[in-house]
């Protein structure tokens, strides 16, 4: 596309000249068993075309009914967001001519969303701990997904001729709630992490109502990012870019800051901003022109004929407000009380996608302390090496709460019990099928442990002599070699103390 | 003056992807001016009171429950399809849109 990189002004001139505004639109795919309007499955992963039938692929003569349970869904969300719900509302085309929709418009809401207004309390991490920031909700509409294109052929799109797109339908239809906040103000230099920290939060949220699984990067929660830059607070909105393609919450807070450091660039060079959809690059992190942006009125919008209006009745809204689970916010305070962690501590576990692990650990009978070592160091590691969230390593809680309690009873130490987490995470069975195959035990034979200390003091006889002489602090390296000797198998602090018993010196 | 100029039409025809000659675009302007005038006198009638009707039938909250039915095999997905290829369809690529 651009050959030219963008030019970008340094972040912090920028947000020093500008003050940007943010609109976050997130698209949160439904975790129903069927379409929005037809009884196809919704699996992720189907074979091409194997979840289609003529309603969702837009065939003659068919018709399309609502899924009572996204409905249910899509209130839910606005309940928990504290939107008002509307008692009447209909569904309505947006037409649009382009191959990833069958029937050549897409069924959604446009001037009477189900729901309308609310907010989202968000904690945004700063050095000092969680700064809380409130995002007002504009609205939440349902609509149907798209199906997935591939384009084929030429990279450079000069060889027209060879280029064309293969198109799946297995995701037409598929039920999405759209969020859109109203403008957030005020952010200043933190609006990139304000943007992650909403994502996050409303992720936390539509997990937590149990409507959707919300995996960024299989694109069951999108988000659509608006930025715009003005000279001061007093100032009219300038023209906003939307970037789309935006597939996880890191790119959430880069593509905000990118947009922040171009559309700087392109105002304090006396140039203004086009108004147009761009997209996020996650390999490069960069955005990059696409079409400009279609005027509303040439989506030509008209009610739905073919679906009558829903009329949500207040028993029905009072019932589902009845199943709102605890809200993500609510639960932080809760097990931050009941762990007894700082909000910075809060923080860097929420940060680390820790929390439902951690929990579930500590459900699983772990003392809260030793989970959290566990799922913010080692396995933090390692997660970050292969590029995944915690939670989604092969490693169940109860795997991790039993490795703390074969610690705490001394059967493992805190190295052995890494050697059985490898293993664990290497797919080579449960804890215990670990410590049985790999023989990690730990050598808590006191016999043989001496046997192995005489063994290091004769292959050191120098420093044995200086421990005997005093110098304590020596015994590491006598230690060092038991531990080498009984392959780390042996409880380092009671070698210690066996030697210097050995050696009649006192610790 | 009429309700819809020919310039309209011809972004109405962009739209639609319709290739209309020029001819065309003359005489669809004049029969949609027509029919437009005609319906606008329905507007006349109706009164603040009055809502659009978007929906003749008197019914809402028509649901399905959330249950699987069969779709589709993908060969009779595809039976209409243009091309076919590795299982999808094969369109040709709209350039300048994403």
């Amino acid at each position: 596309m651009s050959a030219q990189p963008d030019a970008l002004l340094p972040f912090a001139d920028a947000v020093a000249t500008f003050d940007p505004v943010l609109g976050l639109e997130v698209h949160v795919e439904l975790g129903t068993a069927t379409k929005m309007f037809c009884g196809c499955p919704t699996g992720f992963g189907a074979p091409p075309n194997t979840q289609t039938c003529p309603t969702c692929l837009g065939l003659p003569g068919s018709l399309p009914v609502v899924n009572r349970v996204a409905v249910e869904s899509a209130i839910r969300i606005g309940l928990a967001l504290h939107s008002d719900i509307a008692p009447w509302c209909r569904f309505a085309r947006k037409n649009y001519f382009y191959p990833d929709m069958p029937k050549n418009y897409q069924v959604s809401q446009y001037d009477e969303p189900i729901a309308v207004g609310g907010w989202l309390d968000v904690d945004v991490p700063t050095p000092d701990g969680p700064r809380r920031v409130r995002v007002e909700i504009e609205r939440a509409h349902m609509e149907e997904d798209t199906g997935k294109t591939t384009h084929q052929g030429g990279e450079t799109g000069r060889i027209h001729g060879a280029d064309y797109s293969l198109v799946d339908y297995n995701r037409a239809g598929i039920p999405l709630i759209e969020i859109v906040t109203k403008p957030i103000e005020g952010t200043g230099a933190s609006a990139p992490e304000v943007a992650r920290a909403y994502v996050a939060e409303l992720r936390a949220l539509v997990r937590a109502l149990g409507v959707s699984d919300a995996h960024m990067h299989q694109g069951s929660l999108r988000c659509d990012v608006n930025v715009s830059l003005r000279r001061g607070p007093d100032q009219p909105y300038g023209t906003r870019s939307e970037t789309k393609n935006v597939n996880s919450l890191r790119s959430t807070e880069r593509a905000v800051r990118y947009e922040i450091q171009r559309q700087a660039a392109v105002l304090a060079g006396g140039g203004r901003v086009v108004q147009e959809t761009r997209h996020w690059h996650e390999d490069t992190g960069l955005t990059t022109p696409g079409r400009s942006k279609e005027q509303a009125e040439d989506y030509r919008y008209f009610p739905e004929p073919d679906l009558v209006p829903l009329a949500p009745s207040d028993e029905w809204v009072a019932q589902l407000r009845r199943t709102l689970p605890e809200m993500p916010a609510a639960r932080r305070r809760r097990l931050q009380a009941d762990w007894a962690v700082s909000d910075f501590e809060m923080q860097s576990i929420v940060n680390a996608g820790a929390l439902d692990p951690i929990e579930a650990t500590v459900a699983d009978g772990a003392d809260p302390a030793a989970a959290r070592k566990w799922w913010l160091g080692e396995l933090a590691r390692v997660a970050n090496e292969r590029g995944v969230e915690v939670g989604e390593l092969p490693i169940f809680p109860a795997d991790v709460a039993r490795v703390v309690a074969l610690v705490e009873s001394g059967a493992l130490t805190d190295t052995l019990a890494r050697r059985v987490v490898d293993g664990v995470l290497a797919g080579e069975g449960s804890p215990d099928d670990v410590v049985a195959a790999r023989g990690l035990k730990v050598v808590d034979d006191d016999a043989a442990l001496l046997a192995a200390i005489d063994e290091a003091l004769a292959a050191n006889a120098e420093v044995a002599e200086k421990i005997r002489g005093g110098k304590v602090q020596a015994a590491g390296v006598v230690v060092g070699a038991v531990m080498k000797a009984t392959r780390g198998q042996a409880d380092a602090a009671r070698v210690r103390e066996l030697l210097l018993a050995r050696l009649g010196v006192s610790g | 003056m009429p309700s819809i100029t020919r310039d309209e039409v011809a972004h109405l025809a962009r739209l639609a992807r319709l290739d209309l000659t020029d001819e065309h675009l003359d005489r669809l302007a004049a029969e949609l001016d027509v029919i437009l005038t005609s319906v606008a006198t329905v507007a006349e009638v109706a009164t603040a009171d009055i809502p659009p009707t978007s929906h003749p039938l008197p019914l809402t909250n028509v649901f399905r429950e959330d249950v699987v039915h069969p779709s589709l095999a993908p060969e009779q997905a595809l039976a209409a399809a243009p091309a076919v290829e590795d299982q999808r369809f094969r369109v040709p690529r709209i350039l300048d849109e994403e």
